[in-house]
């Protein structure tokens, strides 16, 4: 598997292939804990908010929220403790950046939540990581006995006025637990259940307190923006979203990998054809998922020859989403009836059971595709399909309900002869093998 | 995910002997200690609590280990049923020694998961879902891992095993059958 950078110097890989590199040492030798250094030699906590404002950083768990925005909702003069946490919960289907960040540069990610921290004026810090992801969880608190060892975590750090402690959480195998909200409630030891927004939870979050939370590679992206400065972050990408971006590559591509390139790299044909090596076994380019399962699926026809470039707004032009960056690239062999089935699957194993919508929904999708899946097919499956994901999106209590219908909705309009094979009345036609 | 309560899938019993709960030696004891040490609210360290208990209990939360885990969180032992039958990695029910999860989403699916189902299954006799009649070795089909890049896989116990060919699960599967493997995560190795 490729892990690099395509296009730019790479920032969030720039240690990840160096032997050693969970290490302290190797860490700092290639200029890790000098951006905390810098903050705590004279940045104030808004000094370092209005950097990360400048640098145009998106949050990159799916939503793609300013994260300086965010960080400046926070109420300064709120007398509760103040909580940043690190959303390392990294569940949706394509996506596995967060891990290799993790896996191989630990350290980064502490000196992006201390920085956090200290802008937010938070003491006490969560990592709430995956449960199946417990070697990650053994990798980051290796690395967090290292930085209190050297006086980098706890009382006083560098010899400052600023402490701050930093902590790993488990998860134990819930999708639900990746939305902040649901990821909070996980983190009370309740149910992983969403909660309302408003409040967000900037102002009320764990345990009713101010919370920040952030996905892993966008914390791990603050040391540079204080480093190089916000306006020089923002450069490397584009002016409404600054930086790189990692790309998890996966499916029928020759070079598969996490691919880091400048936010609007051009064109996404290229990015799969070399930097990815093309289509494996000499086969065709069917379909991309660009975004992890959640987005909509692009066919071949809407990526070859239209210069679609790999950003926020190149990608909603395209009729897709950046989402997570999970990009599943499927060739001509797949039939999207079946990769849609598979999709619908996980998200009815995943709604946490709480809104109608998203539970009974996505519980009779399920019914409905694996009735097509026998040959049961009826003309207007179709449309009843369609139907109910549009009583499902919406309508339900959290994003997840809509994740689960756009994947179908544009599966049936992209691709509808995927469909309509399997949508013979068995009386008309040939029967139908699946 | 999580389980729903259906007439054929009751809440489970509660602990029948009120006051009797699992006993665990001084280390553990310390292990819980440092991550009940993390959180202003104990209830914030359930999930930790149940892996050390379930590791510590057989592979599950039997009705003392639930016991001690409300004792030690002061919670009513309902929610401590409530908690662990949401979250999947949370057995209520005993699972093998060697628990092997593959991965069915879609990116290990069109890179060949079925092919290595198949292979498990027929060798171990089994179907996903069921463990063997002598209680070591348990199937599943689980949801994505992150491992997309590196499909097909599975995961066992808590070790990655990835690129899967049917060369490499025997290889793996022999060892397990020998008792040769060695967890490399999350695990005491003599469970
Ligand atoms: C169903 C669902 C699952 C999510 N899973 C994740 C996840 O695994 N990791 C993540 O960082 N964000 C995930 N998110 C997004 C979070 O709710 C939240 O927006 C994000 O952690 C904020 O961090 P960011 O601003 O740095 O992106 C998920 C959202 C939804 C609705
Ligand atoms: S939309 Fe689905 S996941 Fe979200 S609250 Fe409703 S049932 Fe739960
Ligand atoms: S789809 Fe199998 S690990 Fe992601």
């Amino acid at each position: 598997m490729f892990i690099g950078a395509i296009d730019c110097e790479p920032l969030q890989l720039r240690r990840a292939g160096l032997e050693n590199s969970q290490s302290l040492d190797v860490y700092r030798k290639n200029g890790g804990y000098e951006a905390i250094k810098k903050v705590l030699d004279g940045m104030s906590p808004d000094d370092v908010i209005g950097e990360v404002k400048k640098s145009a950083l998106r949050g990159r768990g799916g939503a793609g929220f300013p994260t300086g925005m965010k960080w400046s909702f926070v109420p300064k003069d709120s007398p509760k403790p103040k909580y940043v946490v690190c959303n390392a919960d990294e569940s949706e289907p394509g996506t596995f950046k967060d891990r290799y960040l993790m896996e191989r540069d630990p350290h980064m990610l502490i000196e992006g939540m201390l920085i956090a921290a200290y802008a937010l004026g938070a003491r006490t810090n969560y990592i709430y990581t995956r449960g199946e992801y417990r070697y990650l969880i053994e990798i980051m608190d290796r690395a967090l006995a290292e930085a209190r060892e050297a006086g980098l975590l706890g009382e006083k750090i560098l010899g400052s006025k600023f402490s701050c402690d930093i902590y790993t959480h488990t998860g134990a195998g819930a999708y639900i637990c990746g939305e902040e909200t649901a990821l909070l409630s996980s983190l009370e030891g309740l149910r992983g259940h969403p909660r309302m927004k408003p409040p967000f939870p900037a102002v009320s979050g764990l345990y009713q307190s101010p919370t920040v939370v952030n996905n892993v590679e966008t914390l791990t992206a603050v040391p540079d923006i204080i480093k190089m400065g916000g306006e020089a972050y923002q450069k490397l990408g584009t002016e409404k979203s600054g930086g790189t971006k990692l790309w998890s590559v996966s499916g029928h591509v020759n070079r598969p990998g996490v691919f880091e390139l400048p936010m609007g790299y051009d064109d996404m044909e290229k990015f799969i054809m070399e930097d990815c090596q093309g289509i494996a076994n000499g086969r065709q380019l069917k379909a991309v998922i660009p975004g992890g399962s959640s987005v909509y699926i692009m066919p071949a026809g809407d990526v070859i020859g239209k210069d679609v470039r790999m950003d926020y707004e190149g990608l909603v032009a395209a009729g897709s989403m950046v989402g997570s960056g999970g990009f599943i690239v499927m060739d001509d062999t797949v039939d999207v009836f079946e990769s849609t089935k598979n999709l619908i699957e996980f998200y009815k194993h995943e709604s946490c059971g709480w809104c109608t919508p998203c539970r009974e929904g996505t519980d009779w999708l399920v019914k409905i595709f694996r009735r097509i899946a026998n040959g049961e097919g009826r003309p207007e499956d179709a449309q009843l399909i369609l139907d109910l994901c549009d009583n499902i999106e919406g309508k339900s209590f959290c994003p997840l309900g809509d994740a689960a219908a756009w994947p179908i909705q544009s599966a049936i309009k992209k691709f509808p002869e995927d469909f309509k094979k399997h949508l013979l009345p068995l009386t008309q036609g040939e029967a139908v093998t699946v | 995910m999580s389980q729903q309560f259906t007439p054929n899938n009751p809440l489970p019993q509660e602990a029948k002997v009120p006051g009797e709960i699992a006993v665990f030696s001084p280390e553990v004891e310390a292990e819980i200690d440092r991550h009940l040490a993390k959180y202003p609210v104990k209830r914030s360290a359930i999930l930790p609590l149940m892996f050390i208990v379930q590791r510590e209990r057989g592979g599950y939360l039997d009705p003392l280990g639930v016991a001690y885990l409300a004792d030690r969180l002061g919670v009513r032992i309902t929610d401590i049923w409530e908690v662990a039958t949401f979250y999947s990695m949370i057995n209520t029910e005993p699972v093998g020694k060697y628990h092997i999860q593959i991965c069915k989403t879609l990116s290990c699916k069109i890179m060949g998961e079925p092919k290595i189902t198949e292979h498990v299954c027929s060798r171990l006799g089994i179907r996903p879902g069921e463990t063997t009649p002598d209680g070591r070795f348990t199937v599943s089909l689980v949801e994505c891992l992150g491992s997309c890049g590196t499909a097909p896989m599975f995961q066992l116990g808590f070790d990655y095993h990835e690129n899967l060919t049917t060369e490499k699960v025997d290889e793996i599967l022999d060892r397990c059958e020998r008792d040769e493997y060695v967890f490399q995560h999350g695990r005491k190795d003599e469970l």
